[in-house]
């Protein structure tokens, strides 16, 4: 039996991590760069889960972790990479605001997330409460990634690595969801990445561009 | 025998069974008609006699239905208010399925009527429950059953403009009024149970419970507001003169003659039954503005020359009639005068019974002119009766009786109401003793205007020659068309010569409600002598004066007639003006030309008169053209700005819809951030 003190220092030096790489795919230009940085994030996320289940003893996390690996680390980022071959995206990434901006938002809602959490962090027992706030942080932060970018790919993968944030609150709130719940979700996302695919295909052909800015056109006219 | 809650359920099932097959039979459109309108009319008929029987006998029958939602049942009541309600709405029914079998048929040769069969029979199905329903949710669900079905028969012939914009207002107007008595309903049944369970719903709940009087009121305001939109009150009137029109004329019967009384159900069964104890002053607020719409009612629809909208504004005229009798009640019953509270009840109901006959009649009739001379400009038509006689000559027996004349049913109930505000005593209020002689005069005026009116849009639809530029090529209607309208000119004629049989019959009503009968006073002379308090007061005996002028009538036709030479017809003389033509007649616009310069500060009127710049010489004028436009002033002063502001609102609201993705992505962080602030 591993020293639990230890497996809470590795979960939180995986959370981290986490956060890192979600900084990462703020800063992060060109979009191969953040396709991978995705996978790492869901590499971490997937690891950490796998010690959250071993410490916590829930088998049943292992399962989320391998699902975790196979479709973020895995599938998605080679569908992502596969469209952007296929839609001969090879420019840079545009943000709408510039970087070390996004970046000072970013710390702010980290800090932010922090303060929320704390009242939470001194209830609960879970050896996981510290990784709370990372949890939120990562929400936000895919989030701000979906504010602050123009482009259809990155805006997608924003709302990907926000889905990771809700996966990892869910472990560290609770121990994970319900498994059947995981489950479902699991497939959601999927099915949400080939829908998107099939999105983009169809924005380019129309606008001939995935800048999401075009579609400002679509507004009524007043 | 059947129960009559049985009786009159049964009736709702087989139409909405008639609406289920009707959807099958789309192929098939003879089929279609007449077992459509052949099962709506027996149903009609069925749920007549359950509703003649229940007022009869004074029973109350109860029942509840397991479906609805899980834990909320459906109740079911029929007492002898509802049954009074089913009586009205199903005589009408019944004529008007019979005379829809012949006017339908004429549509069925330009479009396919399945629409039409279906939301017809849902309609009724609609108007039933509504009566028979004893509980807030059935009743809501009734209502916007109603509601909706009559939006799609506004809307059968969807090709016109016209068409689809009359069934939108109409459409605004009726949800904004069901908003109105939803909130009405949901302060009653909070109340009721103290805002702690769901169970205040039912109408015996809200019967049982004691409103406070802020609530009470509030209540009471909603539904009126609610039910008063539906009615076509003014000033919340503006969607009948544009619905009526545009819908069949079948339709426009049943809309006008019975659809706006199930608003009056409401308003009657809200105040008297389920609120139960209120002041005087609620009376009040229905008198005066029962009083408003009879007298702009009538003074709008003199201003007409389209027969249906004429009929339309009639509808809002005789509304307020019934409202006057209504409020004329509660202030009776507020003051503790139960006879003369129940006296104007039944006025009120008395009217209600009459107006459903003798406005379904004047519809089949504008019908009838409409489908044979595809016209619906009075200006344009003229000699009618030479070609259809029949259509004519009921046409007549409407008039006359909407007019308020003897013997008809408009009399009796006028009178009657005339009675409730003459016998009045003096009430310890100085406002009613102010308002209740002015009510009466104004009553008087509305009645001597919808005479003027009648004679106008008789006068010149029947009358004279034909005013159109091509000769028509008119021809009476079928038999299907004239049996409708026959049975509901027999009816008003039976309704104004035996009104005490009649009120025998409803006393049980305001019995029911206030408390206190007037059938030993009525009829205390016997069934020829109609005597609402005291015979030394006033009396009226319908028999007598059928057969009065009946005489007068023969002796007069028979003096002119039997002696041959007694009429001779000689050219018409013509001024000395050589070319006289059926253009020179006299028109509706100049029929109510006077009328128009007394009251003109009630229109908004726009007249013109242009004379054609090409005349040879300023001596020898060209053509001229006469264009005068006059619109109700309500639209301009009450909805015009609404209109407005909602546009404005709508548009100030529209500028959050940036078109950019990421803008609304900001909308929903921002708010996440706040509400993560706030309340956590």
């Amino acid at each position: 039996m591993m020293d639990l003190q230890i497996v809470s220092q590795i979960s939180s030096f995986l959370a981290a991590l986490v956060l890192l790489t979600a900084f990462g795919m703020l800063v992060q230009k060109r979009v191969y760069g953040l396709i991978h940085l995705f996978a790492w994030q869901g590499l971490f996320l997937s690891l950490n889960t796998a010690v959250v289940g071993f410490v916590a003893n829930k088998h049943h996390l292992y399962i989320s972790s391998v699902l975790t690996l196979s479709l973020k680390v895995v599938l998605l980022p080679y569908i992502l990479h596969v469209l952007i071959n296929r839609l001969k995206i090879r420019k840079e990434v545009e943000t709408v605001v510039n970087i070390p901006m996004t970046m000072m938002i970013g710390i702010a809602l980290v800090i932010f997330s922090y303060h929320l959490t704390a009242p939470i962090r001194q209830l609960s027992t879970l050896i996981t409460r510290s990784t709370l706030a990372v949890a939120l942080a990562t929400v936000m932060l895919g989030l701000l990634m979906m504010i602050t970018r123009r482009h259809a790919v990155t805006q997608i993968i924003g709302f990907l690595a926000l889905e990771n944030g809700l996966f990892f609150a869910a472990t560290s709130a609770t121990y994970g969801m319900p498994l059947v719940v995981e489950l479902g979700v699991a497939l959601d996302v999927l099915i949400a990445a080939f829908i998107f695919g099939i999105f983009f295909f169809h924005i380019h052909t129309t606008f001939d561009t995935l800048d999401v800015e075009q579609m400002a056109k679509l507004k009524e006219e007043n | 025998m059947m129960d009559p809650l049985n009786l009159a359920g049964s009736a709702i099932i087989l139409l909405l069974g008639t609406a289920a097959l009707a959807l099958f039979l789309g192929r098939k459109q003879r089929l279609l008609l007449v077992a459509g309108f052949v099962l709506s009319a027996v149903a009609s008929l069925s749920a007549t006699i359950a509703g003649v029987r229940v007022v009869g006998w004074s029973t109350t029958s109860q029942a509840i239905m397991s479906i609805g939602l899980p834990d909320l049942p459906f109740h079911l009541r029929l007492d002898p208010l509802a049954g009074f309600f089913i009586t009205v709405v199903g005589i009408l029914s019944f004529v008007v399925s019979i005379y829809s079998i012949g006017y339908v048929r004429e549509i069925s040769k330009q479009r396919p009527i399945g629409r039409l069969v279906i939301f017809y029979a849902l309609f009724l199905a609609g108007m039933f429950m509504v009566i028979i329903a004893d509980d807030a949710l059935f009743f809501l669900v009734s209502w916007e059953l109603m509601a909706a079905a009559s939006y799609f028969l506004v809307l059968f012939e969807d090709e016109r403009v016209e068409n689809r914009r009359a069934a939108f207002l109409y459409m605004v107007v009726a949800h904004v009024g069901a908003l109105a008595i939803l909130l009405s309903f949901g302060v009653m049944s909070g109340l009721a149970t103290g805002f702690e369970g769901f169970h205040g719903y039912t109408f015996d709940a809200m019967r049982q419970a004691e409103f406070p009087a802020v609530w009470a009121t509030a209540a009471f305001l909603l539904a009126f507001f609610g039910f008063a939109a539906k009615a076509g009150v003014i000033p919340l009137h503006v969607w009948l003169p544009e619905a009526h029109p545009v819908a069949p004329s079948n339709i426009s019967a049943l809309m006008s003659g019975v659809m706006l009384k199930t608003a009056i159900y409401g308003i009657v069964r809200v105040t008297f039954d389920l609120i139960g104890v209120f002041p005087w002053w609620w009376g009040s607020i229905v008198l005066v503005f029962g009083l408003i719409s009879a007298v702009m009612g009538v003074l709008y629809a003199l201003m007409q020359h389209d027969l249906k909208r004429l009929l339309a504004y009639h509808s809002v005229e005789n509304i307020g009639i019934i409202l006057i009798g209504i409020g004329l009640s509660m202030i009776f019953r507020s003051f503790d005068f139960p006879l003369l509270s129940s006296l104007a009840l039944i006025a009120g109901l008395y009217h209600t019974l009459n107006h459903a006959i003798f406005k379904g009649l004047l519809f089949m009739g504008a019908g009838a002119v409409l489908h044979a001379s595809h016209e619906r400009n009075m200006e344009e038509m003229g000699g009618l009766i030479h070609f259809m006689p029949w259509t004519a000559a009921l046409f007549l027996v409407g008039s006359v009786s909407i007019a308020g004349l003897p013997p008809f049913n408009g009399f009796v109930s006028e009178w009657l109401t005339f009675q409730a505000f003459l016998l009045s005593p003096s009430l310890p209020s100085p406002l009613m003793k102010l308002l209740i002689p002015l009510g009466a005069a104004l009553l008087a005026l509305t009645a001597a205007l919808a005479a003027a009116c009648f004679v106008k849009a008789f006068g010149v639809t029947f009358l004279g020659h034909w005013r159109g530029h091509h000769q028509p090529h008119v021809q009476e209607v079928d038999w299907f068309m004239r049996s409708g309208m026959i049975m509901a000119a027999l009816l008003c004629l039976a309704l104004g010569v035996l009104p005490t049989v009649i009120i025998d019959w409803m006393d049980t009503v305001p019995e029911q409600l206030v408390g206190s009968r007037i059938g030993t006073t009525a009829g205390a002379f016997g069934w020829m002598w109609l005597t609402p308090v005291a015979p030394a007061r006033a009396s009226y005996s319908g028999p007598l004066v059928f057969l009065v002028t009946l005489s007068v009538i023969v002796i007069a036709y028979l003096l002119l007639h039997v002696r041959s030479g007694s009429i001779t017809r000689v050219p018409l003389w013509d001024c000395g003006f050589e070319k006289v033509t059926p253009r020179m007649q006299y028109t509706a616009t100049a029929f109510a030309m006077p009328i128009r310069r007394i009251f003109g500060f009630f229109f908004h009127i726009r007249e013109q008169v242009k004379m054609n710049p090409q005349a040879p010489h300023r001596t020898v004028p060209g053509r001229m053209q006469y264009t005068l436009r006059i619109r109700d002033r309500f639209w301009g002063w009450l909805y015009r700005p609404l209109v407005d502001a909602s546009f404005w609102l709508s548009r100030r609201v529209g500028r959050l819809q940036q078109g950019r993705i990421q803008a609304y992505l900001i909308y929903s962080f921002v708010t996440i951030i706040v509400l993560l602030l706030f309340l956590r």
